[in-house]
């Protein structure tokens, strides 16, 4: 397989995953706010830092107001990490690799990206944001499905796997840092009822909270579902889960590599750690190592797999 | 409100469906039987459907605007296909089979003795002013002497319903894919046209151009790597590109993807190092494929490509250098061509036309400027063109000096009535002139696309098919009437 091809592949799958968490991110943080007591105005700004966004937002003059940070996060071409940038990015890595993926993983992704397109204006609407968000989600899954269900195992395959499992690691744990981070004043959180509330609001938005039910405990507790979403191998957006899989994908690429050394360490240090432990400070800044070793995995990968092209003179 | 085609009038052009203002040509008869029992709302659903399934399969051509930039634009696409009789097709088929060994045999010839100049048939003069020749491949002895491994020739149908070449494309010619593509929308849209019809199927293109491109592998073994290159996704044609390496198993890759190494073969950069590559299916001009042979500033071809191919490496399709005879004054002598290479008469006419550099060709063309449309060798796309009929008298007088100045540099044509076709328009149907692109294989056997690309001028009285300029398609559809 082609380095540029699959590079192109992974960012592929890296940006479909990208959008469909934007818009889990969007979603909980909605929701936790629709739970809130009247009075509280927690803000959005903290999604502006928690999907490393800070600069790109304040480089024009905004006030981070709800308005103005879903219209970032979702319809913002301007912002590289918006929903409608990721997919449009996906797009143009997919027009490149068309030949190597499924027909019909265009045609879904083509759709996907048009459906953003032409639905921008009522997803940034109060009432049409919810809509807007599931059909985003909707689409992804639908093209991890079509790829899931028919598209042969081959490098390819485990290139998109590597693309969306190591963006899915990321994007878990920022879902989880929404509600890590000071959304709500301390003593609000000592309600208890409005704590489990809200993870029952992360949970959902990962589509966890049935599993969660019946493979954990009936009480939603913060250290059980930190320990599930960390730690359970079982449930596909865990980190853990994301980790196995760009495990098995790099070993088949390459058993030997950097990468294949990385990701073993990695998952080493994950499990030495007890995350239902953590205060909320020190989860959050666990939550920052997490992502730095997210790239540094990925820079292994590119060392690996995609070496930049030689330039016409270093040929000659 | 049902479709009425009272109002439907060809005019003076030859219309290959209705001979007349409601009276269809005996092959068209169901089908335009099936558009007056539709209602207006109906057939524009139709279309919408085509529309639709057209935008979610992703059929684009690129354009570039200044305004937006590069962007994508959908494949205009009309519903109504085009019925060609199988009867009239096998003449034709048999007719292109033949122009394309000749035009093959030519440009060997041309790189090799040069036997047809020798001979007197062809003069030296026009493959001097050849502007696509290439010294640097005179002596190359491509697999099976092919250098056109792949050729697109444009016919038209005249007042009379005779069909002509109009050119041939032996660069690297597209719109096959679409021609794929409008099948499979036409079979979403009439699936029961198709019980009746039965149009003679065209899916197997990918199939006999894989087999043609492994053919010219020089290695023997079972699956040899065959590549697609493409200048990338800003070229009009790259979703063809694209298309056509998925559809083929094929690897799509752009120059940077490949390199020479020392022992004179071309590799691609995978995931795993270096792969040998066989056979590169080439979608990029000659003048852009190697810097170390031609234009030393292109960034999208391969530095040693030529070297890899002269050394018999790896195969390239088309041959470099097989653009000699893409050109209009060869054009003009593709009837001498084919006579002189296989003795034979030519199965296809071309359009008339009129030689300048012959005395007595280039004094009927400077008596009748008014009526004829004169072209130069070596443009394309139109430009320094002259429609006589349109043209004022101090562009015919230029015209006229032109001529006299450089003769070998013009041939002229009389200005055609193409025919034309029912296409949808709003609620109705309306004529609108369409012209062919069938497509030529040649390997060890030749094999020509059933049917071909109808490209439709969408524009009334417009005879102007690119899509880039008001341009659609329509499907072919060859039908067996005999069984």
């Amino acid at each position: 397989m082609l380095s540029r091809v699959a590079e192109n592949i992974y960012w592929l799958a890296r940006y479909v995953e990208r959008a469909e968490n934007t818009a889990r991110l969007v979603r909980v943080n909605s929701n936790l706010l629709l739970d809130t007591p009247r009075g509280i105005e927690p803000g959005w700004k903290p999604l502006v830092e928690i999907t490393g966004l800070h600069d790109q937002f304040f480089s024009t003059e905004r006030e981070p107001n709800e308005r103005n940070i879903v219209r970032f996060l979702i319809g913002d071409a301007n912002n590289p990490g918006s929903i409608l940038s990721s997919l449009a990015s996906a797009r143009e890595n997919c027009r490149t690799v068309r030949e190597v993926l499924p027909r019909q993983s265009w045609e879904r992704l083509n759709e996907l990206y048009l459906f953003a397109k032409e639905n921008i204006q009522s997803g940034l609407t109060k009432g049409g944001r919810d809509d807007f968000l599931d059909g985003i989600i909707q689409g992804s899954q639908g093209i991890v499905g079509l790829l899931g269900a028919v598209m042969y195992r081959d490098q390819a395959w485990h290139f998109a796997r590597l693309g969306r499992n190591l963006e899915r690691a990321d994007m878990t744990t920022r879902i989880i840092d929404v509600r890590s981070t000071d959304l709500f004043p301390n003593d609000l959180l000592e309600s208890r009822s409005l704590d489990t509330l809200q993870w029952i609001s992360v949970l959902r938005s990962l589509n966890g909270y049935q599993a969660y039910r019946r493979q954990v405990a009936i009480r939603v507790s913060r250290a059980d579902v930190l320990s599930f979403l960390f730690h359970d191998a079982s449930f596909p957006r865990s980190f853990m889960h994301c980790l196995d899989a760009v495990d098995e994908s790099v070993w088949v690429l390459d058993d030997s590599g950097p990468a294949t050394r990385g990701i073993r360490e990695f998952k080493r240090k994950l499990l030495k750690i007890n995350v239902g432990e953590m205060n909320q400070a020190s989860l959050h800044e666990f939550i920052d190592e997490l992502q730095i070793d997210i790239g540094r995995l990925h820079s292994h990968l590119v060392k690996t797999f995609f070496p930049p092209p030689l330039k016409l003179d270093e040929t000659a | 409100m049902p479709i009425e085609l009272k109002e439907y009038d060809p005019g003076r052009f030859f219309d290959e469906m209705m001979v007349r203002k409601n009276r269809a040509r005996p092959l068209a008869k169901e089908l335009i039987g099936l558009f007056r029992r539709m209602n207006d709302g109906e057939l524009a659903k139709r279309q919408a459907a085509a529309d639709l399934a057209i935008k979610e399969m992703g059929v684009t051509f690129t354009v570039y605007n200044e305004d937006e930039g590069m962007i994508d634009r959908n494949w205009p696409f009309d519903i109504v296909p085009r019925i060609i009789d199988k009867k009239e097709w096998d003449g034709v088929e048999a007719g292109l089979k033949q122009r394309v060994r000749a035009l093959n045999m030519f440009i060997d010839d041309l790189y090799h003795q040069q036997k047809i100049i020798k001979d007197g048939v062809f003069p030296a003069e026009v493959l001097a002013e050849s502007k696509n020749f290439r010294p640097q491949c005179v002596g190359v002895k491509p697999p099976q002497g092919i250098w056109a491994h792949i050729c697109g020739s444009d016919l038209v149908r005249d007042a009379e319903g005779t069909l002509l070449v109009l050119e041939d494309n032996l660069r690297v010619p597209s719109g096959v894919s679409y021609m794929l593509e409008n099948r499979l929308v036409t079979k979403r849209v009439f699936p029961e046209l198709f019980e009746s019809y039965a149009p003679l199927p065209i899916g197997d293109y990918p199939t006999q151009l894989y087999e043609m491109l492994a053919g010219l592998s020089p290695r023997k073994v079972k699956r040899p790597k065959v590549a697609v290159l493409t200048p990338g996704i800003y070229n009009s044609a790259y979703f063809e590109h694209a298309y056509l390496a998925m559809e083929m198993g094929a690897e799509l890759v752009e120059g940077s993807d490949l390199f020479v190494e020392k022992d004179d073969c071309v590799y691609m950069r995978t995931v795993s190092g270096p792969e040998r590559v066989d056979v590169i299916y080439r979608r990029i001009d000659d003048e852009f494929i190697d810097p170390e042979v031609f234009r030393k500033d292109s960034a999208l071809g391969v530095p040693g490509l030529i070297r890899a191919w002269k050394a018999g490496n790896v195969g390239l399709a088309n041959a470099p250098g097989a653009g000699v005879a893409d050109d209009k004054v060869v054009y003009a002598f593709v009837p001498d061509i084919i006579r002189y290479y296989l003795d034979e008469e030519p199965g296809i006419p071309n359009v008339p036309t009129y030689r300048c550099m012959y005395k007595e060709e280039r004094e009927y063309v400077l008596a009748h400027l008014d009526e004829l449309v004169v072209k130069p060798a070596n443009e394309s796309g139109g430009y320094g063109m002259m429609i006589g009929p349109r043209a004022t008298k101090a562009e015919r007088k230029q015209f006229e000096k032109l001529i006299r100045r450089n003769p070998r540099n013009y041939i002229a044509q009389p200005t055609l009535d193409i025919s034309t076709v029912p296409t949808v328009v709003g609620h109705t149907l309306e004529p609108r002139h369409v012209d062919l692109r069938p497509f030529i294989l040649s390997g060890r056997d030749i094999s020509v696309t059933t049917g071909g690309l109808t490209r439709v001028a969408l524009r009334k009285g417009s005879l102007v098919v690119n899509s880039s300029q008001g341009g659609g398609s329509k499907d072919t559809w060859v039908v067996d009437t005999e069984n």
